[in-house]
């Protein structure tokens, strides 16, 4: 049988899937060991003895200073911007891709300016956002809006234009306005694949995030792991780095899942 | 009810219609025959507004038609009729929705329950009744179509236009949607234009027969001339058209001798 036909039982699946993550696993602790062996000082790759003693220094005590546990606070304030700036953005795209995909007058004006806009890299306007906006939560939030509202904007847009022309004109001989056009065929289409969009640009996100909680910041995952990176803190740095990986994981999860019950109709969100 | 004076289509360089007359009674049954990319379509587009004629005007009940596409006039697509977010029964009750709910775009309470009513009543008509929770992409293709046909019935409209609506159907399924169109226009007193490459299909349906020809070609520039209606055949009901089947397909597969034939 051709190998392209040859697919995995349920458990050989599982097996395969799992595959990796062991092999990734396994690698890290043998070196781990080894570095170990030679010197039980060693920082480069701690071992899960140093690890948990990190994570329970962070999750399950009181930090002597501020008196709160670490590791939720800094989570809850990185979730609460990346939330806030993920929203945001949502809500300017989608407005601005249904004002663009609906009106060719809009996209003329509109649409070559965000193809320009989205050329300027974020990271760049940084500066500019830390001056504006100071350096509390705002400018944080709008770094992840102007990094990812650009990229939503125009795939948005190609897919309000991938609605089909046949569409567009039923609805209109079914008695449709241009407003009434947008709330029952524009919208309702557009808005499964902006959660596409938004599970797409996760990572984008999360980037910016981390990059500006390491530049100015007092809390947030991303400013943890950059301040304990002056001690060499390896022990802590990967429990974080495993910890915003599954963070991101369970945010793509959770908009596929949404996109499943909301919108059952649309085929693209089982992947 | 209908009147085309003297219309042409161009885009750019190329004619792709010229001088088309035509005056359509109210309730006729118009198939439009003829080869691919002779304007057949592109005629069914400037009677839905979707394009503008280049030259010429097309009057409906002596007015101007509008230049958009609105709810006097319904369509049915080849494929993409339908609305894939909506389930079926939302389907049908869409168009009440959007015309009588000018700022929403949806209906509640009494109101919402009469269109459902009248929707359901329409499903059941176009045999439909029992998939009316479904979406659209669990309906098979003829299914769709029932569904597209239903939906652009709701809103009784003065014209309906098919653009090659069974296109895609297998032949026994397009036997059935033939029954059921052919039933509905003649309870309906429709005004029915339908573009369809089926010769036999566009003869067993219509009241009259519309044949796009280009008459004339010049083979160094073959988008210099464009095509007008050639043949407008009215079917005698009361028998047999053999001879006017002949007589189209020999004028569509572009026969010189079509005089002889027609005396």
């Amino acid at each position: 049988m051709r190998l392209i036909n040859r697919h995995p039982s349920r458990i050989g699946g599982l097996m395969l899937l799992l595959l990796p993550f062991v092999v990734l696993l396994v690698v890290y602790f043998m070196g781990s060991a080894e570095r170990l062996k030679l010197n039980p000082d060693d920082k480069l790759l701690p071992g899960v003895a140093q690890m948990s003693d990190a994570v329970k220094a962070v999750a399950f005590t009181e930090d002597k200073r501020t008196g709160e546990y670490l590791l939720w606070a800094d989570t809850l304030s990185s979730l609460r911007r990346l939330g806030i700036g993920l929203l945001v953005s949502a809500l300017i795209a989608l407005v601005v891709a249904v004002a663009t995909g609906s009106f060719p007058v809009v996209s003329a004006t509109l649409s070559p300016f965000v193809t320009v806009i989205s050329m300027v890299p974020p990271l760049a306007v940084l500066p500019i956002l830390f001056i504006v906006f100071g350096l509390d939560e705002l400018s944080k939030v709008v770094l992840i809006v102007v990094g990812i509202t650009p990229m939503i904007i125009r795939d948005l847009h190609a897919r309000a234009r991938e609605i089909p022309a046949e569409l567009w004109v039923k609805a209109q001989t079914l008695g449709a306005t241009s407003w009434t056009l947008i709330l029952r065929l524009v919208l309702p289409q557009l808005l499964p694949r902006l959660l596409a969009a938004m599970r797409l640009s996760l990572g984008a996100a999360w980037l910016f995030l981390i990059a500006a909680e390491a530049i100015a910041s007092t809390d947030g995952l991303g400013y943890r792991i950059f301040l304990v990176r002056r001690y060499l803190s390896m022990d802590l740095i990967l429990p974080y780095v495993a910890w915003i990986t599954l963070l991101a994981w369970l945010t793509d999860e959770l908009l596929r899942r949404i996109t499943q019950w909301c919108f059952p109709w649309y085929g693209g969100g089982a992947r | 009810m209908i009147e085309v004076r003297n219309v042409w289509k161009e885009y750019g360089d190329q004619v792709v219609l010229e001088r088309l007359n035509l005056t359509v009674k109210e309730g006729e049954f118009c198939s439009m025959v003829g080869a691919s990319g002779c304007g057949k379509s592109t005629f069914l587009r400037l009677l839905l507004g979707q394009e503008q004629a280049t030259r010429g005007q097309i009057l409906l009940d002596g007015q101007p038609l509008p230049g958009e596409p609105d709810a006097h006039r319904g369509v049915v697509f080849q494929r993409y009729s339908v609305f894939d977010h909506l389930t079926v029964l939302r389907n049908v009750t869409l168009g009440l929705e959007l015309s009588q709910a000018k700022f929403t775009g949806r209906l509640f309470g009494a109101q919402r329950r009469r269109a459902r009513d009248e929707a359901v009543a329409m499903l059941e008509r176009v045999g439909l009744g029992a998939a009316a929770d479904k979406y659209p992409q669990q309906l098979s293709g003829g299914m769709q179509q029932r569904l597209a046909i239903a939906q652009a019935l709701m809103m009784k409209p003065r014209v309906l236009l098919l653009d090659e609506p069974f296109g895609a159907l297998d032949p026994g399924i397009r036997r059935d949607m033939h029954e059921l169109l052919s039933d509905l226009w003649r309870e309906s007193k429709l005004t029915i234009f339908m573009v369809t490459h089926d010769l036999k299909e566009g003869f067993t349906l219509g009241s009259r027969v519309l044949v796009f020809d280009k008459v004339r070609v010049d083979p160094q520039a073959p988008g210099a001339y464009g095509a007008r209606i050639t043949y407008n055949i009215p079917l005698d009901r009361s028998r047999e058209s053999v001879s006017a089947v002949h007589l189209a397909r020999a004028a569509v597969q572009g026969a010189s001798s079509l005089e002889a034939i027609s005396d």
